[in-house]
C-alpha cells in the first residue's frame, strides 16, 4: 500500500521522461550504442509511436470485449447453452495460435499496415474476456438471481440491471489480462509495418543498438504494468461497492 | 382471494407438493408450516410462478394465475425471500424501491415511501437510506428485504422464513410491526416458517405441510386444541399445548366483577400474562383495564378451568 502509494508516481514520471524527454536519458544509454550510433531512437517520435502502440491496443481490446461479452451473454441464456462448448473450443484455438503466424496469414489478406495487428490482437484478446464473463455470469448469487425474476423484472432489465453489474467486476479482470497481453503482442505487430512500439525495439536488434531495444523495452514494460495496475484498483474498488 | 386449486409440483420422483388445495380470504394472514424439505417453499413460489406447478392452478380473486405474464404478475405479488436476495450493487433505499421504479411512480412519493418503510422497521432512514447491504447485520439485511416485498402495497404478499435471521426479541418486534402493517394496508399475506411459534402467534389461518401435502388448516387455536395428526401435534409440542392457547385468548373472555389488587393488565392482553402476572407475584386474581380505567378481573381459577375446557 505505502510502497504502491510512493512508487506509482515515481514510475508514472519516468515514463512520462522517457517518452515526452528521451535526450535527458543519453548519459545513461550511451555506453550501450555502439560506436557512432545514434543512443536515443530519433527516427519517429516516442510519443506517436506510443499513442498509436496504446490505439492499437485500445482499438483492439475493445472490439475483443464486444464480442467476447456478447458471445459470453448469448451462450449463458437458455436458447445458447447448446453452443457453450463449441464457443470456448473455437475461443481457446485463437489463443493457441502462434502470433506471429496470425500476422503472417492475415498480411496477405489485409496487406501491410495495422491491420494484420489488430487482427491479432483481437483474437488473443477474446478468450481471457470470454472465459471470465462466462465465469461471472454463471456463478451469480443464486438468492439475488432469485429475487430479480421475484419481483418482476424480465429477461432484459434483469440482464442490464442486475446480471452485467454483478458480473462486471470479474469480466475487467478479463478484460485486464487481454490488455496485457494484447501490450506486449502489439510489439511485434511492427515487423509487418504497424507503428508501435516495437519499431524501437526492432530497430535496436537489426543494428545491434541495445540502447534502443532497452528504451522500447522499458516505455512498453512501464505501460503494461501502470495499466495493469489501474485496472486492478478499479477492479477493487467496484468489487468494494458491490459487496464481495 | 388466494385459491390454491389441487397444486402439485413433481421433481424427479419427489413430490415437492402434493395435491394442495387451500384458500385465504383477502386480508387474512397464513402461516404455512412444517419441517425442512416439506415442500413450503414450492407451494409459496407456484403462487408467483417462480415454479410452474406439474398440475392444479392457482386463483387471484377468481382469476387463474396462469394467463398473465409471468413477470407482471410478479410485481403485484410481494416477495420476500428465503434469504433476503438484496441486490449487493445497490443501496438500501434502490433495493426497497425497485418494483416501485419498475411501476413507475414519481421519485418524491418513491423516496417517501423508502424512508417510511425504514421507519417502520425501526432503522433510521438517514443512517441506513445510503448504505450498500455488505454494510447491514443479517437482521437489518433481512428487514431490508422484508421492506422491498411491502414496498409497492402488494395486495398479496408472499414471505418465505422472513424472521429467520433475527434474534428472538427483534424476532417478536418483527412480528408485531409486520401484523401492524398488515392490519393497517388490509394486505393478504402468505407466511412459510418452520417454527410454529411464529405460525401461532401471526397466522390468522395455519396450514401445516408434511412431506408435501397439506395435513391441516385451520385457526391457530384449533391446530393447538385440535391436532389432525400426530405430526402436527408432535409440531405443536404437548408440553407447551395449554401455555400457547393461553397465549392466544384475550382476557376479555373471562372478565368477571370482583376486586383484585396489584398492577392491571389491559383487557386485550393473553391468559397467558395473567397466569404469569399471578404466579410471578403470587396473586390470586389481576385488575383488567379498558383505556386506564379498571373494568374488572381475571381470576387465577378461571383460567386454569379455561385450560382444562382443551385438555
Ligand atoms: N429445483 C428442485 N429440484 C429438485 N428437487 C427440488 C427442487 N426444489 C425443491 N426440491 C425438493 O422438493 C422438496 C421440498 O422442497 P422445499 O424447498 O419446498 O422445502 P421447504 O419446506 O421450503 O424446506 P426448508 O424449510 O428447508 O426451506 C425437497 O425434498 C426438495 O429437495
Ligand atoms: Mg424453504
Amino acid at each position: 500500500m505505502n510502497v504502491g502509494l510512493i512508487l506509482r508516481p515515481l514510475l508514472v514520471l519516468l515514463l512520462l521522461a522517457l517518452v515526452l524527454r528521451p535526450e535527458w536519458f543519453t548519459p545513461i544509454f550511451a555506453p550501450l550504442a555502439p560506436p557512432g550510433a545514434p543512443t536515443i531512437y530519433a527516427r519517429s517520435s516516442l510519443l506517436s509511436l506510443s499513442l498509436s502502440h496504446l490505439g492499437l491496443v485500445a482499438a483492439a481490446t475493445f472490439a475483443a470485449t464486444i464480442v467476447a461479452v456478447s458471445l459470453a451473454i448469448f451462450v449463458t441464456r437458455p436458447a445458447g447453452a447448446a453452443f457453450k462448448p463449441l464457443s470456448r473450443t473455437i475461443a481457446n484455438m485463437g489463443q493457441t495460435f502462434p502470433p506471429v503466424a496470425v500476422l503472417a496469414l492475415a498480411v496477405p489478406a489485409l496487406g501491410f499496415g495495422s491491420g494484420p495487428t489488430l487482427v491479432a490482437l483481437f483474437l488473443y484478446g477474446l478468450l481471457p474476456i470470454f472465459e471470465n464473463s462466462v465465469t461471472a455470469l454463471t456463478t451469480l448469487p443464486p438468492a439475488t438471481m432469485d429475487a430479480a425474476r421475484g419481483i418482476g423484472l424480465n429477461r432484459w432489465q434483469r440482464l442490464l440491471r442486475v446480471e452485467l453489474p454483478l458480473a462486471f467486476p470479474v469480466m475487467l479482470t478479463g478484460i485486464r489480462l487481454s490488455v496485457v497481453i494484447a501490450l506486449g503482442t502489439a510489439t511485434i505487430g511492427s515487423t509487418v509495418a504497424a507503428r508501435t512500439l516495437g519499431e524501437v525495439i526492432i530497430a535496436g536488434l537489426l543494428t545491434n543498438n541495445t540502447a534502443f531495444v532497452l528504451q522500447g523495452g522499458l516505455i512498453v514494460g512501464l505501460f503494461a504494468v501502470l495499466i495493469y495496475d489501474a485496472l486492478i484498483q478499479l477492479e477493487t474498488f467496484l468489487a468494494r461497492r458491490t459487496g464481495a | 382471494m388466494i385459491e390454491i386449486d389441487n397444486l402439485t409440483k413433481i421433481y424427479g420422483d419427489t413430490h415437492a407438493v402434493d395435491a394442495v388445495t387451500m384458500r385465504a380470504e383477502t386480508g387474512s394472514i397464513t402461516v404455512i408450516v412444517g419441517t425442512s424439505g416439506s415442500g413450503k417453499t414450492t407451494l409459496l413460489r407456484m403462487i408467483n410462478r417462480l415454479e410452474e406447478p406439474t398440475s392444479g392452478e392457482v386463483r387471484i380473486n377468481g382469476e387463474p394465475t396462469h394467463v398473465e405474464k409471468p413477470h407482471l404478475l410478479r410485481r403485484r405479488i410481494g416477495y420476500a425471500i428465503q434469504g433476503h436476495g438484496l441486490f449487493p450493487h445497490h443501496t438500501v433505499a434502490r433495493n426497497i424501491a425497485a418494483v416501485p421504479l419498475l411501476l413507475g411512480w414519481k421519485k418524491q412519493k418513491i423516496r417517501d415511501r423508502v424512508d417510511e418503510l425504514l421507519s417502520l422497521f425501526s432503522m433510521e432512514p438517514a443512517a441506513f437510506r445510503d448504505r450498500y447491504p455488505a454494510e447491514l447485520s443479517g437482521g437489518q439485511q433481512q428487514r431490508v428485504g422484508v421492506a422491498r416485498a411491502l414496498a409497492s402495497r402488494p395486495e398479496l404478499l408472499l414471505m418465505d422464513e422472513p424472521f429467520g435471521a433475527l434474534d428472538p426479541i427483534i424476532r417478536a418486534q418483527a412480528q408485531d410491526d409486520l401484523r401492524r402493517i398488515q392490519q393497517r394496508l388490509g394486505s393478504t399475506i402468505m407466511l412459510v416458517t418452520h417454527d410454529m411459534e411464529e405460525a401461532i402467534r401471526l397466522g390468522d389461518k395455519v396450514a401445516v405441510m408434511d412431506g408435501g401435502r397439506l395435513v391441516q388448516h385451520a385457526a391457530p387455536a384449533e391446530i393447538i386444541a385440535a391436532p389432525a395428526t400426530d405430526f402436527v401435534r408432535d409440531m405443536v409440542g404437548d408440553v407447551e399445548r395449554p401455555l400457547r392457547l393461553l397465549s392466544l385468548i384475550p382476557l376479555v373472555e373471562l372478565i368477571e366483577d370482583g376486586p383484585a389488587d396489584g398492577d392491571a393488565l389491559p383487557a386485550d392482553a393473553s391468559l397467558r400474562d395473567a397466569l404469569s402476572a399471578c404466579l410471578w407475584t403470587g396473586r390470586s386474581a389481576v385488575p383488567v383495564t379498558r383505556e386506564g380505567i379498571v373494568v374488572g378481573r381475571v381470576t387465577f381459577e378461571a383460567i386454569r378451568n379455561r385450560a382444562e375446557l382443551h385438555a
